[in-house]
């Protein structure tokens, strides 16, 4: 073993890859790599959230016209969160009066290991995963659903009325958001002919952002709802249920709800660039230089490779991230019935209607054809059922509107009738 | 483990018995930081300085419930699709009226519970 | 001992301990959650056996849809959780019987694939010989083979309608209008 050859493996994040060049497929070398991959991706995961919520903060308070973190650390504020984070060290760690102490403490935990153990299948570069899983990106949606467990876990233990009724909103709406989340991966799955997550950025020669963006669009709606942000944040509907489950959480307790839903949010980021957009590669660089006769560009057959692919990984995975804080910065919380209307009488049943289309579309179009019109004729039937939603939407909302105006001039006819025969006596 | 497939997933159980380290650390350095004084009023009940009344595991209106089964309904729908998805492009032109015939089935299940009012909150 | 031994002892304890306390504990949340990890450790044995599409199946329905169904369920319930009920009733003798009769059933299909007589009780019960890369996708492709499944498959989304329907019945006995 050399320290300089092992510098660069590990740079080039091919440290696997050379411990078994140095000591042959032995059982152990794999676990000492799996050991190292683990604590490389959760630590990874565990910092990135300073920064993320520093970024958030930021970026919110620019765009209502405010400074946000600007004292600790500098003129941006940079260290503010870090601050955060020893004041929360610091705090006196709680456990209310009757609660379930196994509930309780089980639940901060088991929300972070839900959340960091989605991160096993997402690739940041060509091979650069945790796990290669054939099932990938239904063991994302696996795991995920397990997080609905904690919310329950955290308000059942809490012994507070406001945190259980937070727990079961937060159920119901994370469990409906679950139904056109999995429908929507149904289509990419379709179209790749695999599951797995480097199988289905190898299978986008297009982005499939602009081949089925009516299945994207769905996505992303749900990964707002199931990571609880606005405009579906009920779960922690400040003005009505205090702050929802965790409500009687304290210190790092509640920190580690914090840390769940940031990790989620980016983890939601990186699955719609892993699924929609093309992962860790450049799709449409590859097209423009295809244009002019140049090779695509290759990552996986440079060294590397895998160090290059991160910027371009992370390049994309914060622009969608920035998308999930303008979001938040831009609109209102939705009311329960609102939220769960929108789901099961919008979502799912366009996500049903989408699958049928893009499955009978695909196996309609003859085996060889090219994969411009292949995809010009998905983007088409994908717009063509935008259009007919939103026309649906339209004239239901108008036949709504027409109706409550009607009945609001009947109970204004009846005010003036009851009013007018007491003022002539 | 030499199967491949099993080599993949060893790195998941591995992540599963190494992932409960990374939230338990805070939290214990949490323990072993901050003060340990604790006392009756400061251990009541968070509702915003009122006393809290009753149990706080009392019953829950039946809405939350229906939810759950027609998401339960979906759900081991969208399982029995996914090995489908992921076949689709080996599969005969068969395949597309037994698929739209399962989904087809279960959206009028769908159209029941809109029918009968379930998928209102009340 | 290979890990993948170490790994099946580990879920077995898991799976048979939680399942012990889930018959045991009187508190019913106590139970679901232990039901969960038992769950958990029956998901981690189909991945052993390699059917890792199972497993996360088992993830997603029985922890993230069936359990969250049966809290829900504990929750509407009255009074359940301050019951002090024994968790053993009159009806432990037929329990045993059942017990018994399932475990002689496991035992005697094991014995007839595994043991050298084996071919004798079960014929051609051949170890499968799929590529397991493929396990999923020849899943799926057995869902829709007329040879195969396609009824089955079928008959389960008659079955899930008849299950949402009859619960809506249930749950909803009036139409509100």
């Amino acid at each position: 073993m050399n320290p300089i050859d092992l510098l660069i493996a590990t740079l080039q994040l091919r440290l696997g890859e050379y411990l078994v060049s140095v000591y042959g497929s032995e059982n152990w070398v794999f676990v000492v790599r799996d050991v190292l991959t683990v604590l490389t991706i959760s630590t990874f995961c565990l910092l990135i959230v300073i920064f993320l919520i520093w970024l958030e903060r930021k970026v919110i308070a620019r765009m209502q016209d405010r400074l946000g973190p600007n004292r600790v650390g500098g003129r941006y504020g940079l260290l503010q969160t870090v601050a955060d984070v020893l004041k929360l060290l610091t705090k006196e760690s709680l456990t209310p009066a009757g609660a379930d102490k196994w509930a309780y403490n089980l639940a901060p935990l088991l929300i972070v290991m839900t959340a960091l153990l989605m991160w096993a299948v997402i690739p940041f570069g060509p091979g650069a995963m945790g796990a290669d899983l054939n099932i990938g990106v239904f063991y994302i949606l696996a795991v995920s659903s397990v997080s609905v467990v904690c919310l329950l876990l955290a308000g059942w233990g809490s012994n507070n009325k406001y945190a259980l009724l937070g727990a079961f909103r937060s159920v119901a709406q994370l469990v409906s958001y679950e139904v056109p989340m999995v429908l929507s991966l149904l289509i990419p799955i379709i179209l790749a002919g695999s599951m797995a997550t480097e199988a289905i950025i190898g299978a986008q020669y297009i982005p499939f952002l602009f081949v089925i963006p009516l299945s994207a669009v769905i996505f992303f709606i749900s990964a707002l709802a199931e990571t609880g942000r606005t405009p579906f944040d009920l779960l922690e509907a400040e003005s009505e249920i205090v702050a929802g489950f965790h409500v009687e959480y304290g210190g790092m307790k509640f920190g580690m709800f914090f840390l769940a839903e940031f990790i989620g949010t980016l983890l939601m980021s990186a699955l719609f660039v892993t699924i929609y957009w093309g992962g860790y590669t450049l799709p449409l660089v590859n097209l423009v230089l295809g244009v002019f006769g140049l090779p695509p560009i290759d990552l996986a057959s440079l060294a590397w490779g895998r160090t290059l692919s991160l910027p371009i990984f992370f390049g994309k995975v914060f622009v969608i991230y920035f998308v999930f804080i303008w979001i938040r910065a831009t609109l209102p919380r939705v009311r329960i019935d609102q939220m769960l209307n929108l789901n099961w009488k919008f979502l799912v049943p366009l996500s049903l209607v989408l699958i049928l289309v893009v499955a009978i579309v695909d196996k309609a179009l003859p085996a060889n054809t090219n994969v411009w019109a292949y995809s010009g004729i998905m983007l088409l039937a994908n717009i063509l059922i935008a259009v007919g939603a939103i026309e649906l939407l339209r004239r239901r909302g108008r036949q709504e509107r027409a109706a409550a105006e009607a009945a609001h001039d009947d109970e204004l006819a009846d005010i003036s009738a009851e009013a007018l025969p007491a003022a002539h006596h | 483990m030499t199967n491949e497939v099993l080599q993949n997933w060893q790195f998941i159980f591995i992540f599963v018995a190494l992932s409960p380290i990374f939230p338990a650390a805070p939290v214990i350095l949490n323990r072993l930081l901050g003060p340990q004084k604790p006392n009756a009023i400061k251990q009541q009940t968070y509702e915003c300085g009122i006393e809290t009344v009753g149990d706080t595991w009392i019953q829950f209106k039946v809405q939350y419930y229906i939810y759950a089964l027609i998401f339960v309904v979906f759900d081991i729908e969208a399982v029995f699709l996914f090995p489908i998805a992921a076949a689709w492009g080996l599969l005969g032109l068969f395949a597309v009226f037994e698929v739209a015939l399962f989904i087809i089935i279960l959206a009028v299940g769908l159209y029941y519970a809109w029918n009968r009012g379930a998928l209102e909150w009340f | 001992m290979t890990s993948q031994q170490v790994i099946f002892i580990i879920l077995a304890v898991i799976t048979l301990a939680s399942g012990l306390v889930v018959v045991t504990n009187r508190n019913l949340f106590h139970a679901a959650l232990a039901m969960m990890l038992s769950f958990f450790g029956v998901a981690g044995f189909y991945v052993l056996l390699e059917a890792p599409f199972l497993a996360a199946s088992q993830l997603l329905v029985y922890i993230g849809a069936i359990s969250i169904l049966i809290i829900f369920a504990i929750m509407m319930t009255r009074r359940l959780m301050s019951t002090d009920e024994s968790p053993f009733n009159s009806q432990w003798i037929a329990a045993l019987f059942g017990t018994l009769l399932i475990g002689g059933l496991i035992i005697f299909v094991i014995v007839s694939v595994f043991s050298p007589f084996g071919d004798i009780i079960i014929a051609n019960s051949a170890p499968p010989s799929l590529a397991v890369q493929e396990s999923t996708v020849l899943l799926g492709r057995s869902f829709v083979d007329p040879d195969q499944y396609v009824i089955p498959f079928e008959i389960a989304s008659v079955l899930l309608l008849g299950a949402l329907v009859g619960s809506i019945a249930i749950a909803r006995p009036e139409k509100e209008s």
